[in-house]
């Protein structure tokens, strides 16, 4: 098929930059460990309260370096609706949903993920900072939608 | 001088599509409009009506009837006019397809009004809304594809009574576009037919929400190409032929076509980057996969700015820009789809930002997506439509298209583009901001992060809500305009569909690219590369499944 000169100029000049492109996010993805949130570690919805660690939800200090932050969400309130982590430390988000699906979203982070019946989600994240944070539910779930949400307070460790 | 005309037992079912398409355009901007104002603080609402009813009716009305009706009846307008009369049978399969398309919407849109169901145009499991809605959801999809088999009959039986022959470009494009959309319907037609109807009546007592979300997606992006490649028909097909110009090559621009077919189905993944459920490395595979759209989108901006410096060298257009000039600006049927386009490149490359496996973490369900949707669907699709429906209801009811109603066009054409220009500049802002989307008026309980959102100039509701305004008195504008062309502009058989011609240095199209089975076949295979497995774990390895819910 004959394609106009200039044509291809602009096409393989396109196409270059997406490859390039693509190559960027795959050495920050597989190579840095820059993934989104994710796991597929399962949990039956209707046990939520009693399964391990969400029978006892809050946080966790793991090690020295690490804590651990195991959340429920419902309509329309996450639990426990207030922690205290410490700044520097690698915190390690695990949140599962008792009905429908919610988010775990702390505004002002790239913490942001999609809270499917079923699964646990996790998220690492580090602060840099201490202050509090404001954490909301961005996946429409109902009624009182709006009023979802809890707080995170980052300490001097 | 007088325009090629169609068959006059064509008119009117191409014209009950594009009615129902604008009752759809009322009843949205009016719900839109509201949420603005109420997400603004500015107004609450009445008791008797919830925020995310007319949330769900915005998106319902505007995102899928609208945009679906309008283009069945440019699809029949245009076959008629490229390929001759429908056959009384192929007509007569084409109402059947509207009548149940239209009984289904009726069914949803009640159960929305009555808010049985608010669940959103995304209607996510496990939300659980009234059986009617799903049933009605299910017509709607199942006319859709009786309509699509009226056009195919009508393509194919051209192709036969013209052996040897090109077809027409314009059927060409319909016959690929409804192949993409029965392709991505069949993803919602599952989870809809095996998972909401059964759950809805009882029938099934618990769903698997994470498959029923991958049909969803599986269906939901290449929607949007349905939305789009419409709009692309008007740029390749029609507004050459309204500058002056010429198509700049008809292989490119059925190749591009097929590239999207290609591309656009095996990419769900990519909305649900921030969803357990599916391993790492199929998002990540549906990721490069999403991006191969960029180069039909790179095929098309070339053709179309390309046929625009023809177009205007051959009115004597010198150097580089010089064609610009030289171009109808105030002709409303090119302006309105000229600034569409515009609208086109902030869109595309939000796109790419939302696709990008990392990126999505930043804006993924923020206001920043509301935005991106509404330079993409709202402008591009949507005031593309509004372009070609100023010469397609002229066309269609025998009317003119006057000076008064060109400027009326423009002045229509300034509202929506100012107002989805303020609008979406603060959606994104917010967004960036960590505002979220589908959220009622709320402070946090005056929480200061959130406070922030009501200040400043561009990241703030009031902003939202002024370019909301001035977007609804577009939409107004654009009623009165499609009411005044349909019944009181002067009668007239001088409008035309415009069609653009192919260059004469153009090469001769390759038979391949008209040999269906081939591209379809390709289209499955890469499905099934991207879906087989992670589907398949998702029903060996189920999570414990859901039970339904009506939380509002
Ligand atoms: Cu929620």
């Amino acid at each position: 098929m004959h394609i106009h000169r200039y044509e291809k100029i602009w096409l393989t000049f396109g196409i270059s930059a997406l490859v390039l492109f693509l190559i960027v996010l795959g050495f920050t993805a597989f190579a840095q460990g820059h993934t989104p949130a994710g796991g597929l570690q399962t949990i039956d919805p209707k046990l939520v309260d009693q399964t391990p660690p969400f029978d006892n939800p809050g946080v966790k200090k793991v090690d020295e370096n690490r804590y651990e932050v195991n959340l429920v969400a419902q309509v329309f309130s996450f639990k426990p609706n207030k922690v205290q982590v410490p700044v520097g430390k690698e915190i390690v988000f695990n949140v599962t949903t008792k009905d429908v699906v919610h988010s775990f979203t702390i505004v002002g982070t790239n913490v942001n993920m999609m809270l499917i019946p079923g699964y646990i989600n996790t998220a690492k994240y580090t602060f840099d900072k201490p202050g509090k944070y404001l954490v909301l539910c961005n996946e429409y779930c109902g009624a009182g939608h709006q009023l979802m949400q809890m707080e995170i307070e980052v300490i001097e460790g | 001088m007088k325009a090629e005309r169609i068959s006059s037992r064509d008119i009117p079912i191409s014209l009950s599509h594009i009615y129902i398409g604008f009752t759809a355009v009322f009843l949205g901007a009016i719900f839109g409009i509201l949420q603005g104002l109420v997400r603004g603080g500015i107004i609450t609402l009445p008791s008797w009506i919830s925020y995310y009813e007319i949330l769900t009716a915005h998106g319902v009305l505007l995102a899928l009837v609208f945009t679906t009706y309008f283009i069945f009846g440019y699809f029949y307008a245009g076959n008629s006019r490229t390929m001759g009369p429908m056959t009384p049978s192929e007509r007569k399969i084409g109402w059947v397809g509207f009548w149940t398309m239209t009984l289904g919407t009726a069914m949803a849109a009640a159960m929305i009004l009555t808010g049985q169901a608010s669940v959103l145009y995304t209607f996510y499991l496990p939300l659980k809304a009234s059986p009617i809605f799903y049933i009605g959801l299910a017509l709607f999809v199942v006319g859709s594809w009786i309509e699509g088999a009226a056009m195919f009959m009508q393509y194919f039986r051209w192709r036969k009574e013209h052996p040897g022959e090109k077809t027409p470009l314009f059927g060409f494009m319909v016959t690929a576009t409804n192949i993409l959309w029965i392709i991505a319907t069949i993803g919602v037609a599952i989870t809809v037919l095996f998972q909401m109807i059964p759950l809805s009546l009882g029938w099934i007592q618990t769903v698997n929400v994470e498959l029923s979300r991958t049909f969803f997606w599986y269906f939901g992006h290449p929607l949007v190409y349905f939305w789009l490649l419409p709009a692309y028909m008007i740029w390749y097909v029609n507004v050459p032929k309204l500058i002056g110009g010429k198509i700049f090559s008809d292989s490119l621009a059925r190749l591009a076509f097929l590239l999207f077919i290609v591309f656009s189905m095996p990419v769900g993944f990519h909305h649900q980057l921030t969803e357990p459920g599916v391993q790492e490395g199929w998002k990540f595979l549906q990721v490069i996969l999403t991006f191969m759209v960029v180069i039909p989108s790179l095929m098309t901006a070339f053709a179309l700015f390309a046929t625009f410096e023809q177009a205007g060298q051959a009115k004597g257009a010198k150097g580089i820009f010089g064609w610009v000039k030289v171009l109808p600006w105030g002709d409303v049927r090119f302006l309105a789809a000229f600034l569409a386009m515009l609208f086109f490149i902030p869109g595309g490359i939000g796109g790419l930002i939302n696709a990008s496996y990392q990126l999505d973490s930043m804006v993924h369900n923020t206001l920043w997506v509301v935005g991106h949707f509404h330079i993409t669907v709202g402008t591009p699709v949507g005031m593309t439509f509004f372009a070609a429906t100023y010469w397609l209801l002229p066309y269609l009811t025998g009317r003119k298209l006057t000076p008064f109603m060109n400027r009326m066009g423009i002045l229509q054409t300034i509202f929506w583009s100012v107002g989805m220009l303020i609008m979406s500049i603060a959606m994104h802002t917010l967004g960036l901001e960590g505002a979220p989307r589908r959220t009622a008026f709320t402070t946090y309980n005056n929480n200061p992060v959130a406070q922030q959102w009501f200040e400043g100039f561009f990241g703030n509701y009031a902003t939202l809500a002024v370019g909301g305004t001035i977007l609804f008195i577009g939409a107004m504008l654009m009623i009165y305009n499609v009411i005044h062309l349909s019944f009181f502009a002067p009668k007239s058989e001088e409008e035309e569909f415009p069609l653009g011609e192919e260059n004469e240095e153009a090469m001769v199209t390759p038979r391949f690219l008209e040999n269906w089975k081939l591209w379809i076949t390709v289209s499955v295979v890469l499905i099934l590369v991207a879906y087989t497995i992670p589907v398949v774990d998702l029903i060996v390895n189920s999570a414990p499944e859901s039970i339904g819910y009506k939380t509002w």
